[in-house]
């Protein structure tokens, strides 16, 4: 069976490639510990029997709620707060 | 006014519980001086948006963010004649106990220096602690963000019920655990506030549907017919000192006219780890809108946007951030998905059972806000991460829950001040409020 409470450096770096965060080496070296403490801590709940039970994605029951589609006057400036923009557009990084 | 103002700024030297004080104040009030709020000064903790002042939420990657709308709860602060004081320190987008992961300056305890203001609305509490002027704070939680603060600082802390203030304006941590609540000096403080800012809002689909009420209405001097149940679990690993301070507290509310019991809440332990899958696994999708493109942090356009955007990241989240976004992507990875966040969730939903078994039969818990009193920061420095998300066990479960808290001052232990924790079931914020007010009558 996969234990799906091990993490090493390997692991990391692919999920902070998928998160899009650059980490050092160090910091690598220091988060593989950390987070291995941390999820043989939280392995815990796995002691739960949770068999038939429904998770909760929120607290409280959560509705639906509509309105109409109907356009609103918008006054705020989408641009006001960025750097990188050219005319009514943000400019991003190159794709490729 | 100015007085406030001058009066902030030398509390700002002391003890740093602001990010951005504000320098407009006195011309904008005037007008709107009949309100519920007015004269009263308002801080904001600084992941809410107030329109032309800068919101960081507390990390370098919202650096000179300057929202161009009011969070909701701002607006009807300013309908009330309220006026915004400031930007209250926190740890970064809410990741912390201790409010010392912070971009902008730590916020120190008035009651010793030496110590933390606790996390993550430390500001908030910091300058509710240090004031001397009408002032009451908007604050937020997660985990316990509204809670520890207000204990390490004797302040009064509430966590309204998820979904009775509209997050609209919040920048989120973790969207199904977010709650808008205040701290202030006292229970009258955070009931008035908590009648201003709650209520339905169109822009938040997962508010409330449900009137605004007068929360300060109908607060009696005591307690009687009240039933408490103490959770037995939330006294496990307390400070022995904690313990009887808390005790005692509770035996004033008998004196008041209450009865008490004690309760089993079984699944409180499980709480703590399901609270951090469910919160980075939240908080990890919510981050991935920073990118250095549209607000906030800018570096020059160089390298594909792979490139550009892991670059942003890496310079502008602090470590934590870091830890949580790595934490919580990976929670939510297919393979790992159902062992971690799918299971959190279930457990949740036993924490929630827990909950609601008891508020059968009782209308209020008590218990000890925090394990501790507030730490000296060189006691926090040498804690490993698991250290320090252990000392939210006893805020963490009812967060998880989304049930409404308070927590008032109960006493001190050498010195320093030790919060009492009254939870309530789903909307029974009236209880919890008469409870804690019940509470400050007999304490005097």
């Amino acid at each position: 069976m996969t234990d799906y409470w091990k993490i090493d450096k390997e692991l990391i770096k692919r999920v902070a490639s998928n998160a899009r965060l650059k980490l050092s080496e160090q910091e690598i070296e220091k988060f593989t510990k950390q987070l291995s403490d941390i999820l043989s801590a939280f392995k815990e709940i796995d002691k739960v029997d949770t068999a038939g039970i429904k998770p909760s994605f929120h607290p409280q029951e959560i509705k639906n709620v509509f309105r109409e589609d109907k356009a609103k006057e918008w006054k705020w400036q989408p641009l006001a707060n960025t750097k990188h923009k050219e005319g009514k557009y943000f400019k991003g990084p190159r794709i490729v | 006014m100015k007085d406030i103002l001058e009066k902030s700024r030398e509390i700002q030297k002391k003890y740093s519980p602001f990010i951005t004080i504000a320098d407009k104040i006195p011309d904008k009030v005037e007008p709107r001086s009949k309100g519920r709020l007015s004269g009263i000064a308002i801080s904001v903790k600084d992941n809410i948006c107030t329109e032309g002042i800068r919101s960081t939420a507390g990390s370098k990657i919202l650096d000179g963010y300057i929202p161009p709308f009011n969070a909701t709860c701002v607006e009807k602060i300013l309908k009330e004649g309220g006026f915004i004081l400031g930007k209250t320190a926190m740890d970064e987008f809410g990741f912390g106990t201790f409010s010392v992961n912070c971009a902008y300056g730590i916020p120190k305890n008035p009651l010793d220096i030496d110590r933390s203001c606790g996390g993550s609305s430390g500001g908030a509490s910091c300058l509710t602690a240090a004031s001397d002027f009408p002032h009451i704070a908007i604050a937020e939680s997660t985990g316990g963000s509204i809670s520890c603060p207000a204990a390490f600082t004797g302040t009064v802390g509430l966590t309204p019920t998820y979904g009775r203030v509209s997050r609209w304006g919040l920048i989120d941590y973790a969207n199904s655990l977010d709650k808008i609540g205040c701290i202030g000096k006292t229970v009258k403080d955070v009931a008035l506030l908590l009648s201003i800012i709650s209520g339905p809002d169109e822009y938040d689909s997962t508010v409330l549907d449900l009137p605004a009420e007068d929360f300060t209405k109908g607060l009696k001097n005591d307690a009687k017919g009240m039933k408490i149940g103490v959770p037995k679990e939330y006294f496990e690993n307390v400070d022995e000192k904690i313990t009887k301070v808390v005790w005692s507290a509770i035996k004033k509310l008998e004196d008041a006219g209450a009865s008490y019991k004690e309760v089993s809440l079984p699944h409180t332990k499980y709480s703590l780890p399901a609270y951090y899958i469910i919160a980075m696994a939240e908080s990890s999708t919510n981050l991935a809108k920073f990118c250095g493109m549209r607000y906030g942090l800018h570096l020059p356009l160089q390298g594909n946007f792979d490139e550009y955007f892991s670059t942003v990241r890496a310079g502008g989240f602090g470590e934590e951030a870091k830890r949580r976004i790595i934490l919580g992507t990976f929670a939510r990875m297919a393979g790992w998905r159902d062992a971690y966040y799918l299971k959190a969730l279930k457990v949740r939903t036993k924490v929630i059972e827990d909950f609601k078994k008891v508020f059968g039969k009782f209308d209020v818990l008590a218990a000890p806000t925090m394990p501790v009193t507030a730490p000296r920061f060189n006691e926090i420095e040498k804690l490993e991460p698991i250290q320090v998300y252990m000392m939210d066990i006893l805020t963490v479960a009812p967060n998880l829950a989304g049930i409404p808290m308070i927590s008032v001052p109960c006493g001190s232990v050498q010195g320093l001040p030790v919060g009492l924790h009254l939870m309530g079931d789903h909307l029974q914020e009236k209880k919890i409020l008469q409870a804690a007010y019940a509470f400050e009558q007999v304490k005097k």
